[in-house]
């Protein structure tokens, strides 16, 4: 068996979610290659070969690969699956949109954001807002899957010494073409590897006053996350909403403030160690999933928190 | 242009589900079902394009039971012009889906076609990239903006860092996201039209769709429920809880 991993970079570098599936793909067992497919990704090869358990690392260099258009990546990875008894890819934007277009093109179902590895065909996968968690086998001869980052405790960044090959034809479907992107800057963590997590909903009133979240969570060296209700209010921008259609994140700590916890929220956050929160409705449902809750207007409770940590 | 939206009848997103005690799966019998809403913002981007004046005619699509009638109907009420119910009683892979909807778009020739990005049933997202690789269109997944610019379509789409635009030639795929608009409700006036609009039902064997999976479904069990938590009185005595006892920070 050997397993192909679609490596997510940025910065130059190899994600911290290529470490997660790494770490899924040795539960699988097998060798594990990393495919880096992108435009100048010489440097995100290099960093991909020291990732502990690699055996080999495969790079397509290619303009048609430039922002990870689905329509040219998948060709690429349908190209080399056929090696493959698994294919891989991080649950993140890029993995969810390209993945299912390569599983339609073996003619294979997809598992979806897997959470556990039961044995080499059998994996389990949260359903329904991850309110049910269905145990899935896959009888494909090439086994299409998405890997639910927080699942799986990442593998070490370093210790490895995979080779280098240059690999796959350049697939340019030339259908789909990138105009631009603006991305959201920020010094904090990112929203789904940091180990504490302060997250605002409704009960913030306003954007302004995600400020006492966010000087909270520099002094806990904390990433900022929302409700879907913050988010389509204005107060902050959507990269940062946590839940069933936002980001899953599963930190040591996540502190929901003014956060009323609906279903949809709870799904990206029940799986974190520890939960805080701070809500001044005691009988909002985010206290029946929170370890510590405190009933407390969140503008009084907030600054005291900063000052005590 | 002619749009083709694909819409899903699932449990209504209010709904608490319950797994079955024989851990087969989740317990719908009489639970609210409802259209999928992200279905929902699909319909709606297709009936603000006719407003436009961009799209000529809305085709709503629905593979599943024939209870997704119902859910045909509401979007023949908020706007859609015809509906085509490929009718199959077992729950489907996503791959199925895609199969039998590759079949209608052969059939219906769309310019463009619309999905939700996940129904919230399954959580799989993957539809819409399936259809895209089958009929080979270019995919605009996770749009929070779509705009027709002369043979091409802008799409917006949400990823993990902020946003990117690509541009696609038509006829093309595009699923939603849940900024790209507030869905309308349908009035009683509109429900009482939709009753006549036509509603074709085809079976999976006439548009010759296998519906064979390469997945099965082994069982379903409820998550392992979080031990309830305690409140504290004060902030001080929540510092020192997670300090000292969840030793967190």
């Amino acid at each position: 068996m050997t397993i192909l991993v679609v490596a997510e970079y940025e910065n130059g570098a190899v994600a911290p979610a290529t470490l997660n599936t790494v770490a899924a793909a040795a539960k699988i067992g097998g060798d594990v290659h990393v495919l880096v497919a992108g435009q100048n990704v010489g440097g995100v090869a290099e960093s991909a070969a020291k990732i502990a358990g690699v055996a080999k690392v495969l790079v397509a260099d290619n303009a048609a690969y430039a922002h990870a258009l689905p329509e040219n990546v998948a060709p690429l990875i349908v190209e080399l699956a056929k090696g493959y008894s698994h294919v891989l890819a991080p649950a993140t934007t890029n993995g969810k949109n390209i993945l299912p277009r390569v599983a339609a093109l073996l003619d294979v179902d997809q598992i979806s954001e897997i959470i556990a590895v039961e044995s080499a065909d059998t994996f389990k996968r949260p359903i329904y807002a991850g309110n049910a968690i269905a145990t899935v086998q896959s009888s494909a001869a090439i086994k299409v899957i998405t890997v639910r980052t927080t699942g799986f405790d990442a593998v070490a960044a370093e210790g490895g010494s995979a080779a280098i090959e240059a690999v796959g034809a350049a697939h340019d479907a030339g259908i789909s073409a990138f105009v631009g992107e603006e991305l959201a800057k920020s010094d904090r963590p990112e929203l789904t590897a940091a180990k504490i997590v302060v997250s605002g909903g409704r009960g913030m009133g306003n954007g302004d006053n995600f400020k006492h979240l966010y000087s909270l969570a520099d002094k806990l060296g904390a990433a900022v996350g929302a409700s879907r209700a913050a988010v389509d209010a204005g107060f902050v921008p959507n990269d940062m909403q946590v839940g069933q259609t936002g980001k899953i994140v599963a930190p040591q700590l996540y502190i929901a403030v003014g956060i009323s916890g609906a279903i949809q929220h709870l799904a990206g956050m029940k799986d974190s160690k520890v939960i805080v929160a701070i809500n001044k409705d005691e009988e909002a449902p985010i206290f029946q999933v929170a370890d510590y809750g405190l009933v407390a207007d969140l503008f009084e409770a907030v600054p005291e928190l900063e000052k005590l940590v | 242009m002619k749009v083709l939206v694909a819409v899903k009848r699932v449990v209504d997103y209010n709904v608490k589900v319950r797994v079955k005690a024989d851990n087969s799966g989740v317990d719908l019998a009489n639970v609210k079902m409802s259209m999928n809403p992200f279905c929902e913002i699909a319909v709606e981007e297709a009936v603000r394009l006719k407003e436009k004046g961009v799209a000529t005619e809305i085709v709503v699509v629905s593979v599943g039971p024939a209870t997704a009638q119902e859910q045909l109907r509401t979007a023949l009420a908020l706007g859609a012009d015809r509906a085509i119910l490929v009718e199959a009683a077992d729950e489907l892979n996503s791959l199925a889906v895609a199969k039998a909807l590759k079949a209608v778009v052969d059939k219906e020739q769309p310019q463009l076609v619309i999905l939700g990005k996940q129904a919230i049933d399954s959580d799989n997202n993957q539809t819409g990239q399936m259809l895209a690789a089958l009929t080979g269109f270019a995919q605009g997944t996770f749009a929070s903006k779509v705009e027709v610019a002369g043979d091409k379509l802008n799409v917006t789409r949400e990823i993990d860092g902020g946003l990117q635009t690509v541009a696609l030639n038509l006829p093309a795929i595009v699923t939603t996201d849940l900024r790209l608009n507030e869905p309308r409700y349908a009035s009683l006036p509109n429900i009482m039209k939709a009753k006549k609009k036509p509603l074709e039902t085809v079976t999976p064997d006439a548009l010759g769709v296998s519906l064979a999976s390469t997945n099965k479904t082994l069982k379903v069990e409820a998550p392992a429920a979080r031990s309830a938590g305690i409140k504290v009185k004060s902030v001080a005595e929540l510092v020192e809880k997670l300090k000292n006892e969840a030793k967190v920070i």
